[in-house]
């Protein structure tokens, strides 16, 4: 399987801080990662790498074959990303805010409909400004440009964060759709009763390095995955 | 990058659309300079005649700073700006694009500054031609000029002082070019055959600097962003 997300010693800076302080991860195309640690650990720090919006100090960086450091415009055409902000505009509506990513991506508007309803956005929500709804709503609008664009990697920060049960199930759907469809997902995600049922493998962040991962495809549940086992170099395992 | 531009100013124009920020808040603004210097300068209606043009400019100036940063705090909210940078989008479309908003918007500000003019300072308009092209080019060098400075201070907490230090200096050319002519326009120049009273070379200057400022920000303002 070809990889999708190849990142060596990869530094990042963010103002004086070091974001990232020499993470060495590999995704196959297709897999599911989560990735897991405390608040500052540098998950959504690789997720914003990854998406060739947060440059590489130090280290080496290639994602969909693009090299980080050339290829980021390139890149960022065919990723995806769910950020803990949803990147609207707030007096625009459910609707235009989807058509206006979705022709900017030059993708088809034919599919947007039915995106919307199955994300509970039809309706009168359709037609209602961004600004008015509720976070979740605001959610589930981030997730339908995400889906309509059709990224071959996508990001995705905390993603159940302010979702309803249902629209938590939906999201499980919407990524194992998106993996069959041959897209690779990376997912950064403090719950793990939510975030693990849906990957292959959970990768452990701490300090802007990864220090550990366990394979935890077919694992029901986070109580029915293996140990962390640990990785060379890492500064601490869980 | 002339679908990106159409789209990224029909979502512009329909959030101000929507919004009216510009034109209920920026547009009063700029009719109350108008108003206050006509108080300023008192009853006497020939030097308000005389100071008439620089006054329009100056209101345009200003005001083309307010429509700038306002352009901008759309793509801060929220993350836009990391959407619109994961969008596809081409950067000399968004570029172009965020011009043709403001440009657009400068310019429905501009026909009611006109209005101002003539009714608050009895100026009398003598050629029309050379004002519909003066405040075209003058326009269009302001929005360029304005979007490529507003991209470069768009990274910044200081962003809303930083940008008319970085702007207005800039736009200087604008200002005395766009009043040399709009007073040639208006007869308030100088006597017939002075140098002064010759328009095109002050419309040849607002044109030179658009054109320099559209093609400035078409090769830059993607290096612009990645670096902002």
């Amino acid at each position: 399987m070809p990889t999708a997300v190849l990142l060596r010693s990869a530094v990042c800076v963010t103002g004086r801080f070091p974001a990232l302080a020499g993470v060495d991860l590999a995704v196959a195309q297709g897999e599911v990662v989560v990735l897991e640690g405390p608040n500052g650990a540098g998950k959504t720090s690789v997720l914003r790498v990854c998406a060739g919006l947060l440059p590489l100090a130090d280290g080496e960086g290639t994602v969909l074959g693009c090299d980080l450091r050339r290829d980021a415009p390139a890149l960022r055409k065919r990723v995806g990303m769910l950020g803990h902000a949803a990147a609207l505009y707030d007096d625009l509506t459910v609707f235009e805010n989807v058509r206006f990513a979705v022709r900017a991506a030059g993708a088809s508007l034919s599919g947007v409909d039915s995106v919307l309803e199955r994300l509970e956005l039809g309706g009168r929500v359709r037609r209602t400004p961004v600004g008015r709804l509720s976070a979740g709503q605001r959610r589930r609008v981030a997730l339908a440009v995400l889906m309509t664009r059709r990224p071959e990697l996508w990001l995705l920060d905390e993603p159940h964060a302010g979702l309803d049960a249902r629209a938590r199930a939906v999201l499980g759907e919407i990524v194992a759709e998106a993996v069959t469809g041959g897209a690779t997902v990376l997912l950064a995600s403090h719950e793990p009763q939510e975030s693990w049922p849906l990957a292959d493998r959970v990768v452990s962040l701490v300090g802007g390095r990864v220090v550990g991962e366990r394979p935890v495809h077919g694992a029901g549940s986070p109580s029915e995955a293996p140990e962390l086992r640990s990785v060379p170099g890492g500064a601490h395992v869980a | 990058m002339w679908r990106d531009t159409v789209l990224v100013a029909g979502k512009d124009l329909r959030i101000e659309l929507r919004s009216r920020v510009v034109m209920q808040q920026v547009v009063p603004v700029a009719v109350l300079v108008l108003v206050l210097f006509a108080f300023a300068l008192g009853p006497d209606r020939a030097p308000m005649a005389q100071a008439a043009p620089g006054l329009f400019w100056v209101a345009v100036l200003f005001a083309s700073v307010l429509a700038v940063q306002r352009s901008f705090a759309l793509e801060a909210a929220d993350g836009a700006r990391d959407g619109l940078r994961l969008s596809g989008l081409d950067p000399a479309g968004v570029f172009l694009g965020k011009t043709a908003a403001v440009a657009l918007q400068l310019a429905i500000l501009e026909v009611v500054l006109t209005a101002g003019v003539v009714v608050l300072y009895g100026s009398h308009v003598r050629s029309y031609g050379s004002i519909v092209v003066a405040g075209l080019a003058g326009t269009a060098g302001l929005a360029a000029a304005g979007t490529l400075y507003g991209a470069l201070a768009a990274g910044l907490r200081v962003r809303e002082t930083l940008l008319p230090f970085l702007f207005l200096p800039v736009a200087a050319p604008v200002l005395l070019a766009g009043t040399r002519a709009w007073q040639v326009a208006l007869g308030t120049a100088g006597r017939a055959g002075d140098v002064d009273n010759a328009g095109d070379p002050w419309l040849r200057l607002l044109l030179v600097f658009a054109a320099v400022y559209l093609a400035l920000g078409v090769v830059i303002f993607g290096p612009l962003q990645e670096a902002s």
